[in-house]
């Protein structure tokens, strides 16, 4: 398949891991911020042919990992009601809530659809003046422009049954988080490639000059992310701590410029919790006020539910890179993903799911007689 | 790790079974083929009509009345929408899902029988149209349709219509074939592409903002089966990955015959449009639904002349080899990809793709 088959190529990739090996003359630990890079490691493979100088930790990157468990109770009980068509992208259907899932709310009768884009979502609202349609925001900088759109949309149209719950984060305040934590071990950063084509990579200058770390933007087939480790890795080698873009076909340095506009028309940056690590001041977007009639939480008055977590998850730890996966007692017995204790379990893009999926790469190719 | 112990586990092992969770009510997921489905039979089913053909594990069970040929059985309800999508429809799908769920176990099915469930208010042209789509499948599968059931519910109580059918055939003579029979050594073949049947219905419900130019696989693999087991006695397992995959239906032989099974990347064959609706999905085309697809794991030498046969006939072109059994890991699906690591593949969890066949 084009525009695929070429950043999978099985020489390139190797040529890159050759330079790696070549490069790397001590350890180094290295973030990749994005689930979804996690998962790419995980399915190729990536980790177990990285020389061992080389460490890769799994960073917060996943949306549905970090939507705080109040905003899925807050969902679940929005959908719970009558009247109320519930839209959520696929993957926030099977995040446990305190007692239950979306998908057994919809199972009790309660209307919760799968939409592709939030604009089905505002179609929805079109198709069924007489119900509430609610949709769930979530995600990083990488939705935020759509669901912005979506909420522009339901204003021109003059919906006045549309509404959005939202759980919006930015990727540069977590980081500052990550890296300002005094048990921080990660020495650079493998951007989020998607996050940065909305974004661009002006606002990542700061946060490398104030903790001296390389930041290199990634994309996510193995041929992208060998290419940020190179780059990563060379930096820490040379004693550089710059912001360098491993991903030139999708990402430029002002980023979609157009799109930025849009989110700061909806959207105004505010403090929020991240599930697992806590509040984290400037990290979200909220809606701004003039928007506030859109506001799922406002219209179905669920802001006071408070949550509490499961004692046995260590999904924050995870979401931080001080914790592997394989290191949870509950990974692969109490926990699983049809029986996730937490949101690292459940999404495609969770670094628990992808080592249940994938296997630690690591234990299952030791196994393999002669073939690593 | 912890749960390759219990996942190795057989049928068989699992004399107390795992309890369902008594306020846990039926989700889709359950009847996506995959791991949630498993619990449901292993938890709920097996339990209730417990007996050794069932137990067997495979697609169709295996049975014989005194000194007669032993019969292979089969039953399968089709719940598709929408019913009419590129390459096929309910009708067609219905006859096709009996037939190769009872060819699988090497057996030649003869007759099926055919139960309707109409929603009140479904244009009898309609119903027309499906039931020529099933005789024209039944004439090309070389099946007698020979007994059937018609129910009415009201509006609103299904969508539109729901066929059921069951099949029933002579095991070939000389054919073991079953789940649980693969051995190390053993090479895993593939009949043509995956994902083309999932894609095709997910296409045509419309709800994607995109169409891709994929047709349904749906097909009896009837003869292609006849034409295999006349080739050779090397076959040992035979079975169509249908809900859940390729990735779903190789880990139920690896689980059932206590073996490893190690795939190559780049040998899987995928179409371009499947591939490139995947990839903007999030899915992975192992764990599509293929209805025209079979897997037949065979003996090592007897490979070549399997391939050969195979690929001689119209749903076999395609064949290929695309792994070998092995003694390691137990229970599981390995992958080595095209940069030379390996991981697990494995089966499908919950729901990924709503009503696909």
């Amino acid at each position: 398949m084009k525009y695929v088959d070429e950043f999978r190529d099985p020489d390139l990739a190797k040529a890159t891991l050759a330079e790696i090996r070549r490069t790397a003359t001590r350890p180094w630990v290295l973030m990749e911020i994005c689930g979804g890079q996690t998962h790419s490691i995980m399915r190729y493979g990536i980790d177990q042919l990285l020389p061992e100088e080389v460490e890769l930790v799994h960073g917060p990157g996943c949306p549905v990992c970090v939507t705080p468990l109040e905003q899925i109770d807050k969902a679940l009980e929005i959908a719970s009601r009558p009247g109320v068509i519930f839209a959520s992208y696929g993957d926030m259907l099977r995040v446990p809530g305190s007692g239950k899932d979306l998908f057994a709310v919809r199972a009790a009768g309660g209307d919760v659809r799968v939409v592709y884009s939030p604009l089905d979502a505002v179609q929805l609202a079109q198709q069924y003046p007489q119900r509430e349609v609610v949709f769930f925001a979530i995600g990083f900088e990488t939705t935020a422009p759509a669901n912005a759109m979506a909420v522009e949309q339901a204003r021109t149209l003059g919906l006045e049954n549309f509404s959005v719950l939202v759980s919006h984060a930015r990727v540069p305040p977590a980081m500052h988080a990550i890296l300002s934590s005094p048990e921080c071990r990660v020495q650079g950063f493998l951007a989020a490639g998607h996050v940065c084509a909305v974004m661009g990579y002006w606002e990542y200058k700061p946060v490398a000059d104030q903790y001296r770390v390389p930041i290199v933007v990634t994309g996510f087939e193995p041929t992208d992310i060998l290419q940020g480790v190179l780059m990563t890795v060379r930096q820490l080698e040379e004693g550089r701590a710059d912001v360098e873009n491993a991903y030139a076909r999708a990402v430029v340095h002002e980023g979609n410029v157009s799109a930025q506009q849009l989110i700061d028309r909806v959207f105004m940056v505010c403090e929020r919790k991240w599930r697992g690590i806590g509040n984290i001041p400037s990290s979200g977007w909220c809606l701004r006020p003039e928007y506030s009639k859109y506001d799922a939480e406002l219209r179905f008055a669920v802001e006071q539910i408070a949550s509490q977590e499961s004692q046995v998850c260590v999904s924050g730890q995870i979401l931080q890179g001080l914790m592997r996966p394989t290191d949870c007692p509950a990974f692969g017995s109490q926990c699983t993903p049809e029986a996730p204790l937490g949101a690292t379990m459940v999404s495609s893009e969770g670094a628990c799911a992808a080592y249940y999926r994938y296997g630690d790469a690591r234990t299952v190719a030791a196994s393999m007689v002669g073939e690593v | 790790m912890k749960r390759q112990a219990s996942e190795s586990a057989t049928i068989q092992e699992l004399v107390c079974p795992i309890p369902l969770q008594p306020n846990e009510q039926i989700v889709l997921g359950h009847g996506s083929g995959g791991r949630l489905m498993h619990r449901l039979i292993e938890g709920l089913f097996l339990p209730a009509f417990d007996n050794p053909v069932l137990r067997a594990g495979n697609d169709a069970g295996r049975v014989a009345i005194g000194n007669d040929t032993p019969m292979a059985v089969s039953t399968d309800s089709h719940v598709v929408w929408p019913l009419f999508f590129p390459g096929g429809d309910i009708g067609r799908l219905a006859v096709c899902g009996t037939v190769n769920d009872v060819s699988m176990l090497g057996a030649d099915p003869r007759y099926l029988t055919a139960s309707f469930i109409l929603e009140e208010g479904v244009q009898t042209d309609l119903l027309r149209k499906v039931v020529e789509s099933m005789q024209a499948a039944a004439a090309e599968a070389g099946v007698d349709i020979i007994a059937g059931d018609t129910k009415v519910v009201e509006k609103g109580k299904a969508d539109g219509l729901y066929i059921t059918t069951s099949g029933f055939g002579p095991i070939l003579p000389g054919s073991e074939i079953g789940g649980n029979k693969a051995q190390p050594g053993d090479r895993v073949i593939l009949s043509g592409t995956v994902g083309d049947h999932g894609i095709a219905v997910l296409s045509a419900r419309g709800e994607l903002g995109f169409t891709a130019q994929v047709r349904s696989d749906v097909a009896p693999l009837n003869q292609l089966v006849r034409a295999m087991l006349a080739a050779s006695d090397g076959i040992h397992v035979l079975r169509d990955p249908t809900r859940g995959g390729l990735a779903t239906s190789l880990n139920e032989i690896a689980r059932a015959s206590q073996v490893g099974i190690v795939l190559e990347e780049g040998s899987i064959p995928v179409r371009p449009a499947v591939q490139s609706a995947c990839e903007m999905l999030g899915f992975d085309p192992l764990y599509v639904a293929n209805e025209g697809k079979l897997i037949a794991i065979v003996e090592e030498q007897h490979t070549e002349i399997v391939m050969e046969a195979m690929r001689g006939e119209r749903y076999g072109e395609e064949s290929t080899i695309i792994g070998a059994v092995t003694d390691e890991p137990p229970g599981r699906v390995l992958m080595k990809t095209l940069i030379g690591s390996h991981r697990v593949v494995d089966e499908l969890s919950g729901e990924m793709l709503p009503r696909i066949c």
